[in-house]
């Protein structure tokens, strides 16, 4: 990471009362896929919106590929690919013509750069001649990406890609995103989905229009000194109720299948606590030591911050 | 200058795509017009009529003749007694009955004096009226001829007669009104319509982070609505011309060149309003209300502003539709010149350079 893609520095902005952002300052290398996780309003459209310069900071700066995203947007407009929230595709308009409608804005043409998106496109090829209105999600998605690839932009901002989009069609698109990674282009991508962050390369998990981690996601695991113990059984309900009755245990929640139970103290085992639970006559449970999610991190760290 | 124009290519598709738009674009001129031409103008033509004539002269058959032979009446019956003026009235055909009365042609030329009766149905009240006029007209332009044959002294006002004719004022007057609120309503509904439905859908996002500028995304857009404007004052000029018989008695060019310089005003309009707008719905409604009310009610349209009370008079000058409805009137039906419209031509050219430039002002490069 020789040189930064992407910079900021105690960036923040407001809208009324609310902060959207709040003193942010991080650093993208380039070639990056960086991911940026954290539930509805904890500030990622706001945070992409300023970098792709469609929105100004109240406070702080941010720099793409060494361009101001103020004073140089429009260096920065011209080498950059944007996918929206929802995918912003002209309903009316074919695939195909979708396509060559933004590669022509940007002053490119289809044939030139197909290759880029070639294998995305083998995909959606065969419907080019259908209108994108009426296009599944996935297809949807697929095209959106396409259209923000087309004409070649070394840095990609792709705004909750995978949200309303079927599992196998989510697991196909970051594969995607994988090979494009290898063709040097950044990409920032931010995912309300915590089991994403393992396809990147460093996520920055925020809440609250704060940033409250940046690392590697195996750094971030490493990161959660507690132990997680799950519980598994079949009165789930039944579980919760008892375990929120004992005092050792600092927090329990839904987690899949299972309750994920943090204690006050390390010394908390998977013994000790099917003892208690015993103890409490709790029916036919199971607990086990695991390894932290990510989302266990999250809900750790939202946690120690309030 | 490809970027442009691949962008006025996507406009088009967008337009011929889209039924409503299309529907708007070249149903509404041909609908507005004919309803404007044939409903709302109270020209009545060949209106069925009975004729009772107690008399049978040559004087009481020659105005018989003539009223049957003018385009507004049609003779459905010959009455022989008095009794039969109410059955002919109850089944409804028959709108007049003119009754002569007995030795017509005799009484009038010994005493100048002949009485005719003429019978209205006024469950239409409007058309009775008219019916009613029209045949007034009739038989004094046919006495005012005798007067001046025979110079006896009757009392007869040939005024009049001419000034009855207020509805073939009215097919006139409503073509330029129509074009100017038809080009008013298309051009600054569908270009507002038109850029908010980008907000809507998000794209305006992906065009702002485009390398197009944000000149080349409003020309875009209004450029082809330019275009069909433009084909939209020619259709209602030549349905005016050939369905109505509208004269242009001026310059077509001039004509033209001065809705086309409406247009853009309109546009223009347009452009501000969605400028200051983020939804489709809001956009329509603020075009509906905000433009075609006006354009109606405050324009000279269809009510005179000089009888307006006078704040009403002051509002009608910020209503551009005024002006170029003045404009039309002076070169269709009075077929002046520039000479005679520089004035209005000048304060809608000033209109479209406030507009333009306010939404110059509003349009954001950036979202918020």
């Amino acid at each position: 990471m020789a040189e930064s893609a992407v910079v900021t520095e105690n960036l923040s902005k407001h809208f009324g009362a609310v902060k959207a952002l709040d003193d942010i300052s991080f650093k993208i290398g380039k070639g990056e896929l960086f991911g940026f996780i954290g539930p509805d309003g904890a500030g990622k459209t706001t945070l992409f919106r300023i970098l792709t310069t469609l929105l100004l900071p109240d406070g702080g700066k941010a720099t793409v590929e060494g361009f101001d995203t103020v004073s140089e947007y429009r260096q920065i407009r011209r080498i950059s690919g944007y996918m929206p929230g929802k995918f912003s595709l002209y309903h009316d308009l074919s695939v195909e013509e979708n396509l060559r409608f933004f590669a022509t804005i940007f002053g490119t043409t289809v044939s030139e750069n197909i290759h880029l998106v070639q294998d995305l496109y083998s995909q959606i090829e065969p419907f080019r001649k259908r209108k994108a209105g009426k296009l599944s999600g996935g297809m949807k998605q697929k095209l959106a990406l396409c259209c923000a690839l087309i004409h070649q932009p070394v840095i990609l901002f792709l705004d909750e890609p995978t949200t309303g989009v079927d599992a196998v069609s989510r697991k196909e698109f970051w594969e995607m995103l994988n090979r494009l990674r290898r063709q040097q282009i950044t990409i920032l991508v931010s995912t309300p989905y915590m089991d994403e962050a393992g396809r990147c390369d460093r996520v920055a998990l925020m809440q609250s229009g704060k940033i409250m981690t940046i690392d590697t996601p195996q750094g971030i695991r490493q990161q959660f000194r507690k132990k997680i113990l799950a519980v598994k059984g079949r009165d789930m309900f039944g579980l919760m109720k008892i375990l929120e009755g004992f005092p050792e245990i600092e927090r329990s929640y839904l987690f899949g299948q299972s309750l994920h139970v943090t204690g006050v103290s390390e010394a908390l085992t998977a013994d000790d606590l099917s003892a208690r639970l015993r103890q409490q006559q709790a029916p036919d449970f199971r607990v086990e030591e695991i390894t932290p999610d990510i989302e266990d991190c999250f809900i750790d760290l939202t946690a120690t911050r309030e | 200058m490809n970027k442009f124009r691949g962008f006025v290519i996507k406009e088009f598709f967008h337009i011929f795509r889209d039924v409503r738009t299309m529907i708007i674009l070249f149903g509404m001129p041909v609908m507005q017009m004919l309803l404007f031409g044939y409903v709302i103008t109270n020209e009545i033509k060949e209106a069925k009529i009975a004729i009772l004539d107690h008399s049978r002269d040559h004087v009481t058959t020659e105005l018989s003749r003539r009223i049957v032979a003018s385009s507004y009446f049609q003779l459905a019956q010959v009455l022989d007694h008095d009794k039969e003026i109410l059955d002919v009235f109850r089944k409804g055909d028959v709108k007049e009955v003119i009754v002569f009365e007995a030795d017509f042609a005799e009484k009038l030329e010994k005493t100048g004096q002949a009485k005719v009766q003429i019978l209205g149905d006024a469950s239409e009240p409007n058309t009775a009226k008219i019916l009613v006029n029209y045949t007034t007209g009739i038989l004094m332009s046919y006495i005012q001829e005798l007067n001046t044959q025979t110079e006896l002294p009757l009392r007869i006002d040939p005024v009049t007669t001419m000034l009855y004719n207020p509805q073939m004022a009215g097919v006139y007057m409503f073509v330029p009104g129509t074009i100017a609120m038809l080009l008013m309503l298309i051009c600054a509904l569908m270009t507002s319509i038109s850029i908010t439905r980008e907000k809507e859908l998000g794209t305006m996002e992906l065009l702002l982070v485009s390398p197009l500028k944000a000149f080349q995304i409003i020309v875009g857009k209004v450029l082809p609505y330019v275009f069909l404007g433009f084909i939209n004052a020619v259709t209602i000029l030549l349905l005016g011309n050939f369905v109505f018989g509208v004269p242009i008695q001026g310059s077509v060019i001039l004509l033209l060149l001065e809705s086309i310089l409406f247009i853009i005003m309109s546009l223009s309009l347009g452009i501000l309003i969605s400028t200051l707008t983020n939804s489709q719905q809001i956009a329509m409604m603020v075009s509906m209300v905000a433009l075609m009310l006006p354009t109606i009610l405050l324009s000279g349209f269809i009510y005179p502003v000089e009888n307006m009370p006078k704040i009403l008079q002051y509002l009608c000058y910020i209503v551009p539709p005024k002006y170029f409805i003045i404009i039309v009137k002076n070169i269709m039906l009075k077929g002046t010149g520039m000479e005679y419209v520089w004035k209005e031509t000048l304060i809608i050219i000033g209109f479209t350079m406030v507009f333009l430039l306010l939404s110059i002002r509003k349009f954001k490069i950036r979202l918020a």
